[in-house]
């Protein structure tokens, strides 16, 4: 076992481990402490798009989910405060049991799957000519403002649209039928 | 990855980020003390003292350490005890590991890790610090503490956003978003006889960064989210060595700031028309070294006089100043820089 | 770093995924849902990336970071949804949402 897969068990099962504690109802019943496991995962997974190359896009993993998103989050669960008896918790029911026998199951065929597929396949060797540079911003800079050159900038649209459309919806009505 | 390698940069890494970033986050408590005492015509710190020993105040951090390590350790009721242990290191920990990036001198020697995405990193990792604050508010269990740390939220992710975009000019100016191509840039003559240090090509950028950066490191004049004469803060329910690392905490990120500000807009560790490219070694290095730690300095006190001579603003202010201000003179001067640099 | 085969990523990236769906499917509390919807976002994007570093594909990086805009855009827009929702019934609870009048 080389040192490049122990760290790569490692970063795995905190990324695991910390999706786990966002959904398994004793840790996740509280919303932050849900909102933080969330925060200890995607972690780990800018750890992991570390270990494929993509060194910018585990920097803007890190700046946009874990800075931006997750901030969001543990913002609004202070600001709702929700009290114990809001908070209910999880109830099992026979639906839910059904939910999770599910998700095994598709878990199980899944990576059954993708392991039969993807059984002796080697990555590129990105010392190679034409790689060099491969996931730093120039790259991916390049590729943004080129190829997806449209997407790129529809996506701007799409943030102003949610901007507009987020306060629009959270303000508070003054005035007018409330 | 052999042992020397790594045995270098963990050396590099106390050298930055215990001795260089904490030692001088110390002394800044001795030089806020101070400086408030010069402002408001007093004497300031001057009585602790080893074996009779003054030394101008500056036995004062070592005294204060040793309060805060003897005093009680206090935990309020139903606070969440996981979370609130975890605040203040989670507030310590991001302004040392923002260091990582920040080249102290020429050549990679000078760097613990040299990174593509050098400024980038500095956000993505500065804006962790935000939990800190947040996280220590909401486990105290306290309505006050609830509010600053809300306040704080809010505060820190609106400025983020005009920080960011404040250095949007520099990044297109010089066409990298690496601090060690950033520095080798600002070594460039303008007209053959002017250094082309970031405050030279970007001077309102520079005010709008210092402005978005002291805001987001909660400090007077934004010192809502503590708010002494309000709230009393996030950080109210906290005592002893935690309430010390919240305290430290915002020194070294005084010190962060002042780094950053250094590199990006004071040319780093260029000394103004000596080895530009920074491969003279010898001497010329160390003063190049030594360049870069008086600029921190230098900015640091800046810091200081700005936080001891400006009244503070009022929360809805603090809002209004980012959003309806900052925002749209850092987006101006994105589109001013485009203008310019598309002529040229 | 090719010391990591590549069905390891995603064998991961499939165990985000599915977490996340289950999350969404079993959670009542919308905070938690929306949370879990980013789950399986993140599982999709080492997915993306993993299979771009096998081939070496500088256009799946830049694929990655138009994903994350729309789950940022997709999270502020859900997260104000989670707002109004807890104004109209003072409760989170997904089950409860069910009158169609404000």
């Amino acid at each position: 076992m080389t040192a490049e897969l122990l760290i790569f068990y490692f970063m795995a099962i905190m990324a695991v481990g910390g999706a786990v504690c966002v959904v398994l109802p004793p840790f996740g019943r509280n919303p932050l402490h849900a909102a933080l496991a969330l925060l200890v995962s995607f972690f780990f997974v800018a750890g992991i798009f570390v270990m494929l190359s993509a060194h910018l896009v585990a920097v803007l993993q890190i700046l946009v989910y874990a800075g931006a998103v997750m901030v969001l989050f543990v913002f609004v669960v202070m600001l709702l405060n929700l009290k114990k008896d809001e908070l209910k918790g999880a109830r099992w029911t026979p639906w839910k049991v059904f939910g999770v026998g599910a998700g095994l199951v598709m878990f199980t065929k899944l990576a059954l799957a993708v392991v039969v597929v993807t059984e002796g396949e080697t990555p590129v060797n990105l010392a190679a000519e034409g790689f060099t540079g491969y996931g730093g911003i120039h790259d991916v800079g390049a590729a943004l403002v080129t190829t997806y050159l449209l997407p790129f900038e529809l996506t701007s649209i799409l943030l102003l649209v949610a901007i507009i459309g987020a306060v629009l919806v959270a303000r508070r009505q003054t005035g007018g039928a409330s | 990855m052999d042992l020397t390698f790594l045995l270098m940069t963990l050396l590099k890494i106390v050298l930055i980020c215990f001795v260089f970033a904490m030692i001088l986050g110390a002394i800044l408590t001795w030089g806020e003390r101070k400086l408030s005492a010069v402002v408001q015509d007093r004497i300031g710190p001057n009585r602790a003292s080893i074996l009779g020993v003054t030394a101008l105040g500056l036995m004062h951090p070592i005294a204060d350490m040793l309060k805060a390590f003897t005093k009680e350790d206090f935990v309020p009721a139903g606070a969440n005890r996981f979370l609130f242990a975890m605040a203040p290191m989670l507030a310590m920990v991001p302004p040392l590991v923002v260091f990582a990036v920040v080249p102290f001198g020429p050549g990679p020697d000078f760097v613990i890790a040299p990174l593509d995405t050098g400024v980038l990193f500095i956000f993505a990792i500065g804006g962790m610090g935000i939990y800190g604050a947040t996280l220590g508010g909401w486990s105290s269990n306290n309505s006050f503490a609830l509010l600053g740390s809300l306040r704080a939220a809010a505060q820190m992710i609106s400025y983020e956003v005009s920080m960011g975009l404040n250095l949007v000019g520099i990044f297109m100016i010089f066409g990298t978003v690496s601090l060690s191509n950033i520095v080798l840039g600002q070594g460039q003559l303008l007209w053959g006889w002017l250094p082309m240090w970031g405050i030279v090509v970007q001077p309102v950028a520079f005010i709008l960064f210092m402005t978005a950066s002291m805001a987001e490191n909660k400090r007077a004049p934004f010192d809502l989210p503590e708010g002494e004469s309000e709230i009393l803060g996030y950080n109210l329910e906290y005592s002893s060595m935690r309430f010390a690392l919240f305290f430290l905490s915002e020194f070294v990120e005084i010190v962060v700031i002042a780094a950053m500000a250094a590199t990006l807009f004071f040319g780093g560790w260029q000394i103004p028309w000596v080895d530009p490219q920074g491969t003279a070694g010898g001497w010329i290095t160390v003063g190049q070294v030594a360049a870069f730690v008086g600029k921190v300095v230098f900015l640091c006190w800046v810091q200081l006089i700005i936080r001891w001579t400006l009244p503070r603003f009022r929360y809805d202010q603090v809002m209004a100043l980012g959003w309806k201000y900052l925002l749209p003179l850092s987006l101006l001067n994105i589109v001013a820089t485009a203008v310019v640099l598309a002529m040229l | 770093m090719t010391g990591v085969p590549l069905s390891h990523f995603l064998v991961l990236a499939v165990a985000l995924f599915t977490i996340g769906a289950v999350g969404v499917v079993t959670r009542r509390n919308a905070l938690v849902a929306l949370m879990s919807l980013e789950l399986m976002l993140n599982g999709v994007n080492v997915a993306f990336l993993a299979f771009a570093r096998w081939r070496g594909d500088a256009l799946a990086n830049a694929a990655v970071f138009i994903v994350m805009a729309v789950a940022a855009a997709e999270v502020a827009v859900g997260l104000a949804l989670v707002i109004a929702l807890f104004r109209h019934n003072r409760s989170v609870d997904l089950d409860e949402a069910t009158r169609m009048k404000g």
